[in-house]
């Protein structure tokens, strides 16, 4: 059945008064320092170790943001924990507590359609942790530049801005999640709960499982087969997806994200570096896939949230 | 007055396999306050909701202000208030704010934003903690935050679900005279409610509903004769003489005497008997102390029928 009138009317009031939520309150506050004292700290380490270690790697600069080998938690593997933890302390209740509030009836029989609010609180989430992002990546640049005394190039440059686009799309996945979570629990705990909880399982416990299961269900000797089947099933988490891309774009010397064949290696130099457009090519599908599954999640949330009864 | 505003025709809502609503009709007048009324689980709320476009219409057709809620929700929440059951606000902005960010919603501009905020607040007697956040809000402060909403929407239609719900006596009159006001403006209100004296004060006329369906619709005045079959009326006389009852019966317009206690009399008419009554008693050489009407009240109304209707082994979703 046809509809008369945008569905996006009201959706830059919606986005404003969300912003402005979220801005001023005291959990964002919180991330927020969170995220800048954890990120400043790890960039300190690292800078010692670079200072140590590394003197003649031309794609110095980006080892700010990845791990050099001897060092566990780079700036890198950090954001992979936090950020879906920001993303999800925006998002657990965005719905819900619209329930909870008796609020949503009111506002909705203001002349807006339902997809405004949604779409409204996605960007909403999505422009906040993107400003927290932004000031972050160029405090750990600004700390950079001034420690390392070192200017990057402007490859180091791109690779950088293609890292800072890949974690807000991974911060979107999460966030995606969330509001899912937030639309099909009425309760706010729960949602939290059980977000964080697949969180978790993804992150942590899923790399290992998926080893398991590819193991069991593969069946053939052929130890290709296997490896391909466990990664593909690794890959069903975003964090895997984004552990990828990063290792990808920040290090430029990544050559293949599967298994390596005798065959890609002939004529290789190992350890020289791809050029940008290669490491994106090689990175691509797990980028696509990534902002796909960003996608779907929100659809799937969006579509729930169109067929909810608005009484409480 | 004789246009309608509001019209429904066999609206109908199912939920799963479950008729909530079934097939509903009824037409509101421009300017007029309509009650809808009932217990519980009867299926008002989710009427006003079909009427707002905000739930979908399993069947019929419902038209407000010319426009179909399914098709053009827009149009009609553009110019339809609506101030759900229990009106909730975020808690953390002030009133105005509340306001400012339904304002914008709607669509008003700036200048004319601030100045329907200011007025329509101080209508309802919030200007003074305007800045105040609502958390510290009592109930009935809420519901006349709602009310200044739909005063600053400049509603055609205010649809209020239980407006007087939870409120203490003050508070609920005061809300009354807000919405008798609103009908002096030339707004057709339609409210919602299960608490029935409190309604029967402010309805031109009201729909009972039970279990999905209209049972009975008309002023006050016509259900009453319509479910006592005109016999709503009792008459209380304290009085001293002889053979009062007698002469009481024969009062045109008595259809039964009971006496209730010593010298106490109540008697069941079709209308107010009370002069026939006193000059029966004072013609009989008594003595008058006391006479007392009881009209026909929503309450009795609604009490009777649903006693009525109770033995028919339908239950009642309470």
């Amino acid at each position: 059945m046809q509809r008369e009138g945008s569905a996006l009317h009201g959706l830059g009031v919606v986005f404003i008064k969300e912003v402005s939520d979220h801005l001023t309150s005291v959990r964002m506050r919180v991330l927020e320092w969170l995220i800048v004292l954890v990120g400043i700290v790890t960039v300190f380490f690292t800078i010692q170790e670079i200072k140590e270690s590394t003197a003649e790697d031309p794609f110095l600069f980006l080892k700010l943001f990845s791990a050099t080998q001897e060092q566990r938690l780079s700036f890198a593997v950090f954001m992979t924990f936090l950020v879906p933890l920001v993303a999800i302390g925006l998002g657990f209740d965005s719905v819900n507590s619209e329930f909870n509030r008796r609020t949503l009836s009111r506002i909705l029989a203001q002349p807006i359609y339902r997809d405004a609010l949604l779409f409204g609180k996605f960007f909403a989430g999505l422009f906040t942790l993107s400003v927290s992002l932004v000031a972050l990546w160029l405090i750990v640049i600004g700390l950079g530049l001034v420690t390392l005394g070192l200017p990057p190039n402007a490859e180091e440059m791109a690779r950088a801005f293609i890292f800072l686009l890949v974690v807000i799309c991974y911060a979107g996945v999460w966030l995606a999640l969330a509001m899912l979570f937030s639309i099909i629990f009425r309760s706010a705990a729960t949602a939290a709960l059980v977000t964080l909880g697949l969180w978790l399982f993804l992150t942590f416990i899923w790399s290992m499982l998926a080893d398991v299961i590819g193991g069991a269900v593969v069946t053939s000797g052929d130890p290709e087969t296997q490896i391909l089947a466990k990664q593909y099933l690794q890959r069903l988490s975003p964090s895997t997806l984004f552990s990828e891309v990063v290792v990808t774009i920040l290090n430029p010397s990544t050559r293949s994200l599967g298994p390596i064949y005798f065959s890609q290696l002939q004529g290789a130099i190992l350890g020289a570096p791809l050029p940008l457009s290669e490491s994106v090519i090689i990175a691509w599908p797990q980028m696509v896939g990534m902002f796909a599954s960003m996608i779907i999640v929100f659809v799937i949330g969006y579509v729930i949230f169109q067929r909810q009864e608005v009484r409480a | 007055m004789s246009e309608n505003v509001i019209e429904a025709k066999g609206l109908t809502k199912r939920y799963d396999g479950v008729t909530v609503v079934k097939g509903i009709s009824f037409s509101v007048a421009s300017g007029e306050i309509f009650g809808l009324l009932g217990p519980n689980g009867a299926g008002k709320t989710t009427t006003i909701l079909m009427l707002l476009g905000l739930s979908d219409v399993s069947a019929g057709e419902a038209r407000v202000l010319g426009h179909d809620p399914v098709r053009e929700p827009l149009k009609v929440k553009r110019r339809v208030g609506y101030m759900p059951d229990a009106v909730g606000f975020y808690d953390n902005l002030s009133a105005s704010d509340n306001m400012r960010y339904t304002g914008r919603l709607i669509g008003l501009e700036r200048k004319e934003r601030e100045e329907k905020i200011a007025s329509s607040l101080a209508h309802v007697g919030l200007a003074k903690v305007a800045d105040d956040r609502v958390e510290t809000f009592s109930r009935g402060m809420r519901q006349r935050l709602a009310l200044a909403e739909i005063l600053m929407k400049e509603a055609e239609i205010a649809i209020l679900d239980e407006p007087t719900s939870g409120l203490d006596p003050q508070a609920t009159l005061e809300l009354l005279a807000i919405i008798r006001d609103l009908k002096h403006r030339g707004v057709t209100v339609l409210l919602s409610s299960h608490l029935l004296d409190r309604v029967q004060s402010v309805c031109d006329r009201v729909a009972l509903f039970n279990e999905g369906r209209i049972a009975l619709i008309g002023s006050v005045a016509e259900l009453g004769r319509q479910v006592f079959g005109g016999a709503g009326f009792r008459v209380e006389v304290e009085a001293e003489g002889q053979g009062l009852t007698e002469r009481l019966a024969a009062v045109p317009g008595v259809r039964h005497v009971e006496q209730t206690g010593h010298n106490r009399f109540l008697l069941t008419s079709d209308r107010d008997v009370r002069p026939e009554a006193a000059a029966a008693a004072v013609t009989a050489g008594g003595r008058l102390f006391r006479l007392s009407v009881d009209e026909p009240s929503l309450e009795a109304i609604y009490t009777h029928y649903f006693d009525k209707m109770a033995p028919q082994g339908d239950q009642h979703a309470a």
